[in-house]
């Protein structure tokens, strides 16, 4: 009775309190935002004027920004759309940053100084081409300035001032490859190729666009299409061999053409030549095995070696300082040193700049640099110069010193785990000393004024500086509730970072010499990270490590390689570049005696190879050897494939640690009706608490809780597409619930007129996905719960005395249950880019879905709110137990955006880890920018909350005991006034 | 550029058809090219009346969602957007903007009707007789701090407890005093002949299902 009492209590209780939502001055007590904006592709100085320095940058994730040139923050950022590729960045009219995006098919003027858009202007075309943006620097003042875009095979002259078309060309007919463009006061000169060997040269007026002229020149030879332009009316081009040297020149509209071997130039010409796509005046880069040389162009087309840089990592582009001055940067390594120089054009004995540089090797290579001149007091040419890095974090450096640095990398997060601290030493005090009683009173008498609303705003501060400032938080220590671990995240650069999530700073980062770019691996991507050893509680003392898994290349033959890492000092254990390819890797849930994990990696040739190589992991394979069951998806042919392994693999050298595997099943989806667009399946970390759920008459449902269960969304051919190129009637969504080891259909079922894209999360026995309705044009949310009803007969209480339930029999996929599955449907208003569920450690608490919307914030929503049970009109019964009366859409509580008034621009996945705490739940969001939170969807019940008084707590006991000795005084008078009578 | 006056006249021509009716609203087929319509739109940001907790309202950070993430747009200082391109059909447009809650809606772009746009709240399914985007209200991410008050401290379980005791304390005596005398000697007789009541005994369901 009395328990029940209780739980009616603790159910009222949770009910209050559906949102979990937070004070505005509790931001930044549990949740950290950091903002970044990826790799740079283009920067653009803005110096010029006093006030603000400024650089605008454009970058791979299709990031516009404004940063600050002193410090490196950001002043405004713009994410554009992901299809919205940023071709082109330039200034005009020294107010209005100019982007060019879409494949040449918009341009965008952007205020300077505070980033709003100001005009938007759609070009129009019919052919892909390259796309150029040339705004003129120096045009008369007379003529509006031009901005001349090249984009989808026509050339379009917009006025800077409100976007408008003044004119196009459409070079759509000529079949001309353009290449670039040249604009002089009168003439614009439009330069390609046709076909590899046809120079052709059109003369524009600039003025109206009339055609002027067309020469063209055909060379005896094929080219490499690679055209450079040398500013002032030449080009450099090499021949489809990479031999030879043409040289363009089109002076007064004639063209003649030089050509040199590049065997007279340099001695050791056996490696593939290549020219550098820096703009020099009269000069152009070619670089050839580890040399660049530096050639200059004379007026009559002659080639002059003028300059053999040996070690070369990067050009700039040139930079005038004045009328007739001309410099550019370039920078070469030298043992672990790094030179930068600033070099005039003209004339090369001199260095303007010669710098010593050390640069974090961890960055690794610099692969892009810009520069920018500053006067000095002293009236001579001082230099800055920002740099893009191998794992795209920027640096600004001037002075031989590294100004600011900005850790872009983690713009493009491709993974995440986490791992714990270290434990605290005994005996060692870590936490510095404790703050007298006095201090501790002090900030608990400013905290309780704060909740009482009586703080002055001075007050305010204190409360705030206090909060954010408690040391506990970004302690590099376990805590007992386990909010602090490190979250490790691979980026798409390769590099390994470790976030404190105290405060997301950096603990530690490394890019592993295997995932950086060499002669074996071209281009390397990081691919996926894995816990691999996390030391069990009697032996803490050693360091858990990290698998990092990485490709060397994008496509899927380019082989693997794996990098070990130490969680607590990110220090490289080991690593391995490996013969075969990478598909899929499996974490097994076997460790060995050192807690290695066992992963099989598969690859594309039908092998499985276990990891870790020791005769150890083989015994234990070989032990567990018909328990491993695996599926494939082939979302193309539209299949879906069971695997387990059969034997050691047949080469002509033994290798026990590959095997080949067998198909087991396979379900052939009918191509000409449904399209796999998405999988799903449960997390292998998750605990669930109780397997069966009491309904409101006392009646047990037993959940079907299987690890090998996939949710499987299909479309309609027609309707995979985005939404608005389906109509309802060809549009549908098949959904199938599958058990992974026997291939069984459990459920299946159909969404008439809807389409993708389906986001989905599974969780115990339940699974909810979100995909767009278009009969009603709104986004959808369903759930499907499903119930194992084999077990259900096991309420009856005598069987349990008698002994004759079913509940130790062994669970086995093959023995095939009978499932019933209950689902339901509700609009949800936002498109969604990810869904997660919250996780703790044990289960118990009840679960938050977490919903990125497509605003880039993050929406908690409880899961009671998706409950098939939920009916129009719920029972007493029903309503005490926490039924919700149904409503057709899904409520969005603005209080229980996670992310509150925070953006996390370009979001694209969600990382929920259980703390120790069993009612928090721990949410790393990334996407562009990073955010990290703790939840409690019950709120925290198993602890005081940060904001729990100790200073009301205390008062009301002096209170309470003043009161005692107050009554127990007058009760004492009054007994004795009593006696006296 | 012959084509491209022809084009212009044809677009002047169809607003000015446009104009007249009053459900719908003027877009242009693109020019050179006829592979889709253009959406203009305006979002408007109301002040709502009492903002003292939100952000101002910035027009630089209030984006334009087509289709679900299929293409971004951003709006000019005077709230105007675009799409460019667009085929005929049927899409959806959501705007988003911190500190506000906007409808999604959803736009008909009509084939037969070269230049009909329809567009209605998937929200509440209001048509919209001008391409005007309004909030339907103002989000509030934050809890509101109640300002001090002295109920506040009352109705706290604490508060309670106080009370109750200052009224065992103060008014018991009170009504002691106004009791029968003999009533009270009996129920003194009583007492002492229960003996010390337990905790066990005033809670009845309890004991049983201990």
């Amino acid at each position: 009775m009395a328990i029940r009492v209780f739980l009616t209590l603790l159910l009222f209780l949770s009910l209050s309190n559906i949102v979990s939502s937070i004070y505005e001055d509790q931001v930044g007590l549990m949740d950290w935002h950091q903002q970044y904006i990826g790799k740079v592709k283009h920067a653009v100085f803005h110096t010029q004027k006093t006030g603000r320095k400024r650089v605008l940058v454009s970058t791979e994730e299709n990031v516009v920004a404004s940063l600050d040139l002193r410090h490196g923050e950001i002043f405004w950022r713009h994410v554009l759309g992901t299809n919205d590729v940023v071709d082109g960045l330039d200034i005009a009219l020294g107010k209005y940053v100019i982007t060019l995006s879409s494949g040449g098919s918009i341009l965008r003027a952007w205020n300077l100084p505070d980033g709003q858009m100001v005009w938007e202007s759609s070009l129009q075309g019919s052919k892909e081409s390259k796309s150029i943006l040339n705004v003129p620097k120096n045009l008369k003042a007379d003529k509006d300035d031009l901005i001349l875009v090249f984009g989808k095979g026509c050339l379009h002259a917009i006025s800077g001032i409100d976007g408008e078309v003044l004119w196009r060309k459409d070079f759509a007919g000529e079949s001309i490859e353009v290449t670039d463009i040249i604009q002089s006061t009168e003439v614009i000169y439009v330069a390609g190729f046709v076909g590899s060997s046809n120079f052709n040269v059109y003369l524009l007026n600039a003025e109206t666009g009339e055609f002027l002229k067309n020469n063209h020149l055909v060379l005896p030879f094929r080219t490499s299409g690679e055209l450079l332009s040398i500013p002032g009316d030449k080009f450099v081009v090499l021949d489809s061999a990479r031999s030879k040297i043409v040289t363009i020149n089109i002076k007064n509209g004639d063209i003649n053409y030089n050509q040199k071997q590049i065997s007279d130039l340099i001695e050791d010409s056996s490696g593939q030549a290549v020219i550098l796509p820096s703009r020099l005046p009269g000069l152009f880069a070619l670089k050839i095995n580890s040399w660049v040389l530096l050639i200059k162009v004379t007026n009559e087309g002659e080639l002059v070696v003028v300059h053999k840089i040996d070690n070369t990592a990067a050009f700039s582009n040139a930079l005038s300082i004045s009328e007739d001055q001309h410099v550019f940067a370039c920078v070469q390594y030298e043992d672990n040193k790094v030179h930068l120089s600033v070099k005039d054009v003209n004339d090369w004995n001199s260095d303007l700049l010669k710098e010593n540089l050390v640069i974090d090797h961890q960055r690794g290579n610099i692969e892009k640099i810009f520069i920018n001149n500053y006067v000095r007091t002293d009236r001579s040419h001082g230099f800055r110069a920002l740099m893009v890095m191998e794992d795209h974090s920027l640096l600004l450096v001037q002075q031989g010193e590294i100004v600011w640095s900005r850790e872009d990398g983690l713009a493009s997060v491709v993974d995440v785990t986490t791992s714990e601290l270290p434990v605290e030493k005994e005996g060692v005090s870590v936490a510095k000393v404790e703050q007298n009683l006095f201090e501790w009173l002090k900030g608990h008498v400013l905290k309780l004024k704060g909740t009482l609303m009586i703080a002055s705003p001075e007050d305010k501060v204190a409360i705030q500086k206090l909060r954010l400032r408690s040391s506990e938080k970004s302690k590099m220590t376990r805590d007992h509730n386990g909010f602090r671990k490190l979250l490790i995240v691979l980026t798409r650069a390769g590099k390994v970072f470790a976030l404190h999530t105290g405060d997301g700073h950096v603990v530690w980062s490394i890019m592993s010499h295997t995932l950086r770019k060499s002669e074996e691996c071209e281009h390397p991507v990081g691919l996926n990270i894995y816990q691999w050893q996390v030391p069990h509680h009697h032996a803490l003392d050693e360091n858990p490590s990290i698998l990092v898994i990485g490709r060397c290349g994008p496509s899927l033959t380019a082989p693997t390689v794996l990098s070990f890492l130490d969680a607590y000092t990110g220090k490289e254990l080991n690593s391995l570049s490996l013969a075969h390819t990478v598909a899929r890797v499996i974490p097994l849930p076997y460790t060995d005696s050192t807690e290695q994990r066992l992963h099989l990696i598969i690859d594309i040739n039908k092998h499985a190879y276990l990891y870790p190589k020791t005769p150890e992991a083989i015994e234990i394979l070989k032990r567990e050897f018909s328990n491993i069951y695996w599926y494939s998806v082939e979302a193309d042919n539209g299949v879906i494939r069971g695997h387990a392994l059969k034997s050691n693999c047949i080469h002509e050298v033994v290798d026990e640690y590959c095997f080949v595997f067998r198909d087991l099943w396979s379900i052939v989806f009918p191509s000409e009706s449904e399209k796999i667009i998405a999988t799903v399946s449960r997390k292998s970390n998750e605990v669930v608490h109780t397997q069966a759920k009491v309904m409101t008459d006392h009646d047990v449902m037993y959940k079907y809780i299987s690890k090998n269960i996939l949710f499987v969304a299909n479309a309609a051919p027609k309707a995979s597409g985005e939404i608005g190129t389906a109509t309802p009637e060809e549009a549908w969504l098949v959904i199938y619930i599958i058990d992974t080891v026997t291939g069984r259909i459990l459920h299946r079922m159909i969404h008439h007129g809807c389409q993708g894209p389906v986001h989905a999360v599974f969780s115990e026995n339940w699974v909810v996905y979100h995909y767009f309705n278009l009969r009603a044009h709104r986004n959808e949310m369903s759930v499907i719960e499903v119930y194992d009803q084999s077990r259900a007969d096991n309420k009856d209480i005598w069987k349990f005395v008698l002994g004759k339930h079913n509940l130790t029999s062994p669970i086995s996929s093959y023995y095939r249950p009978e499932v019933s599955a209950k689902s339901q449907s509700y609009f949800f208003t936002h498109s969604v880019k990810a869904i997660e569920v919250t996780s703790t450690a044990k289960g118990i608490t009840s679960k938050h879905l977490l919903i990125g919307t497509i605003g880039d914030q993050v929406l908690a929503i409880d899961k009671r709110f998706l409950d098939p049970r939920r009916t129009l009109n719920p029972s007493q019964a029903e309503k005490e137990e926490g039924i919700i009366p149904l409503s057709d859409s899904l409520p969005i509580i603005s209080q229980s955006y996670i992310t509150h008034s925070l953006k996390i621009e370009g979001l694209r996945g969600i990382v929920t880890v259980p703390a120790k705490l069993e009612s928090t739940s721990l949410v790393f969001a990334y996407g562009v920018d990073l955010f990290f939170t703790q939840i409690a969807p019950s709120k925290t019940y198993d602890s005081l909350t940060e904001d729990f008084s100790y200073a009301l707590l205390l008062l009301t006991i002096v209170a309470l005991v003043a009161a005692l000795f107050v009554t127990w005084v007058l009760s004492e008078r009054k007994d004795l006034q009593e006696k006296w009578r | 550029m012959a084509s491209f006056t022809k084009s212009l006249i044809l677009f002047l021509f169809i607003e000015f058809c446009f104009s007249v009716l009053p459900s719908s609203f003027a877009q242009s087929p693109v020019p050179g090219s006829s592979e889709g319509y253009t959406i203009y739109g305006r979002v408007k940001i109301p002040s709502f009346g009492n903002r003292e907790f939100s952000l101002p309202a910035k027009v630089s950070n209030v984006k334009v969602i087509l289709n679900g993430g299929q293409r971004v747009s951003f709006v000019r200082p005077d709230g105007y957007f675009s799409f460019h391109n667009v085929p005929a059909g049927t899409h959806l447009i959501e705007v988003a903007a911190i500190g506000y809650f906007f409808s999604p809606v959803r736009v008909d772009v009509s084939a037969r009707n070269p230049g009909k746009i329809q567009a209605a709240l998937t929200e509440n399914r209001r048509g919209l007789s001008e391409f005007v985007l309004e909030p339907l209200k103002g989000e509030q991410y934050y809890e509101i701090r109640e300002p001090f008050s002295i109920m506040s401290i009352v109705k706290s379980p604490m508060g309670l407890m106080m009370g109750f005791m200052l009224i065992v304390v103060f008014l018991m005596p009170k009504l002691m005093e106004n009791m029968d005398p003999e009533e009270m000697k009996r129920a003194q007789e009583e007492m002492r002949n229960q003996g010390v009541p337990s905790l066990a005994s005033l809670l009845p369901g309890a004991a049983r299902s201990n």
